[in-house]
């Protein structure tokens, strides 16, 4: 009876505390995978870069987040702010506890904009461009005139950002593209339909100083179908 | 800083003279990211700073007041880039390393209780910096005491209110060829080329 008793709560016991560190390990989120082979994206962006940039910097960022939201479940008064997602979380920075603030905003930016990076590259193709007659290519002829125009500003603007950053293309409400640029990492206040990762780390070991080649060699690597879907996705249901 | 007074008199500044090869600081520091960081990356901040004054004085005379504003954050990157790389460069050698005597030994031991805990502590605030800046041992002339402060991108030591006396570039140039992501390894090896002959004498300078 009560040695029953006693091994049931014993067994109760294990298994709450393997449930308690199942749901912690179950809720980490994982390190994005990379769409294609580490060394796809040569000549472009060469193999030794794509590793590090995947398993170092995207890991530590993926890593550091993790830690941050796990520190954000223990908050009684914040934890359900763990459960809006990281991009939401993003854009609902000044309701985070000002000791986790910077630690959201650099990791769980670190986290997003990586995925979204890797998403808008693919294996590089010549004459890479948008379809002709497609919705983006519709949407960058009637906001910047035509896709040389669109590059031009693409390009200046990637240029431009100081220190470390990215450069993104936006889409607003009304479906309309724009070029902006944020700081570290920082996420846009519109939604990117893609970007570019402008820190050092993105390009030094092939390009050194050499950031316009870099930005360069991106035309040739950009995803325009999954641009495009994404694009597709977040307009709303009117025709351009 | 007399190449700064000497060039703002003739409005041309230049890359100031290395006072070692680019292969003096190594292991630390290799060649190669001497040679890319003095060559590249000092040079274009030397030749963009220029380039705006340049453009600044034409706006001056014009009393364009509005294009003066706008020339100002690039006055900022590029003259920051400038006076920070042309302090670092002199805060290295390859003669440099072990331990601060003087004053400011005397200083960094009152305020940290040894060398030790003040290593790890400006090792760990500069490897903190977000992105792209630098760390700085400085002078804060108010509290007359020394301090550690951090910059964001090429924002001098000045800013902070502070002198600078020992500064350590932690954009990705500076030690990415050799060290990749680990920021850490590089600032545990940058103690064995500090050049405390020097920062010993900007703080006698500045306290």
């Amino acid at each position: 009876g009560a040695m029953v008793r006693q091994a049931a709560v014993t067994a109760l016991a294990a298994l709450a505390l393997l449930g308690a560190f199942h749901a912690a390990a179950a809720q980490n989120l994982p390190l994005p995978p990379l769409p294609y082979d580490y060394n796809a994206l040569e000549p472009v962006i060469d193999e030794e870069t794509m590793r590090t940039h995947h398993l170092a910097h995207h890991k530590g960022y993926t890593d550091k987040l993790n830690a941050a939201l796990g520190e954000l479940r223990e908050d009684s008064q914040h934890k359900h702010l763990a459960k809006l997602g990281v991009d939401n979380l993003l854009h609902r920075l000044d309701q985070v506890p000002s000791r986790l603030r910077g630690a959201i905003r650099n990791n769980g930016g670190g986290y997003v904009n990586h995925d979204l990076f890797w998403k808008s590259m693919r294996p590089p193709t010549e004459g890479n461009a948008p379809q002709p007659g497609s919705r983006f290519t519709r949407a960058i002829d009637r906001d910047f005139g035509s896709f040389e125009a669109w590059k031009a500003t693409f390009t200046a603007s990637a240029l431009s950002v100081f220190g470390s950053g990215w450069a993104w293309v936006v889409v607003n409400d009304a479906g309309e593209l724009a070029v902006v640029t944020t700081p570290n990492q920082d996420a846009p206040d519109l939604p990117p339909v893609l970007g570019l990762d402008v820190w050092e780390h993105a390009y030094y070991l092939k390009y050194k100083n050499r950031r316009a080649e870099y930005i360069e060699g991106f035309y040739r690597l950009i995803d325009w179908d999954a641009a495009e879907a994404r694009l597709a996705s977040l307009t709303d249901r009117t025709e351009l | 800083l007399h190449d700064l007074d000497a060039a703002a008199a003739s409005q041309s500044f230049k890359l100031p003279d290395l006072k070692y090869d680019f292969g003096a600081l190594e292991p630390a520091i290799s060649a190669q990211i001497m040679e890319i960081h003095y060559t590249k990356h000092h040079q274009t901040y030397v030749t963009n700073l220029n380039a705006t004054l340049e453009q600044y004085a034409e706006a001056e005379h014009k009393g364009d007041v509005a294009k003066m504003i706008a020339l100002q954050g690039a006055i900022k990157f590029n003259g920051g880039g400038h006076v920070n790389h042309t302090l670092f460069w002199e805060n290295l050698s390859p003669n440099g390393g072990g331990e601060p005597t003087g004053a400011i030994g005397d200083a960094i031991t009152k305020k940290w209780g040894s060398f030790d805990a003040f290593k790890k502590d400006m090792s760990a605030t500069t490897a903190a910096v977000q992105g792209s800046g630098w760390g700085w041992l400085a002078f804060d002339p108010k509290a007359k005491d020394i301090k550690i402060v951090t910059c964001a991108n090429q924002d001098p030591c000045s800013t902070t209110g502070c002198v600078p006396l020992l500064g350590i570039d932690v954009w990705e140039h500076a030690y990415y060829l050799d060290y990749k992501n680990v920021r850490p390894d590089y600032l545990n090896a940058i103690w064995s080329v500090v050049n405390w002959e020097t920062v010993g004498a900007r703080f006698d300078a500045a306290k």
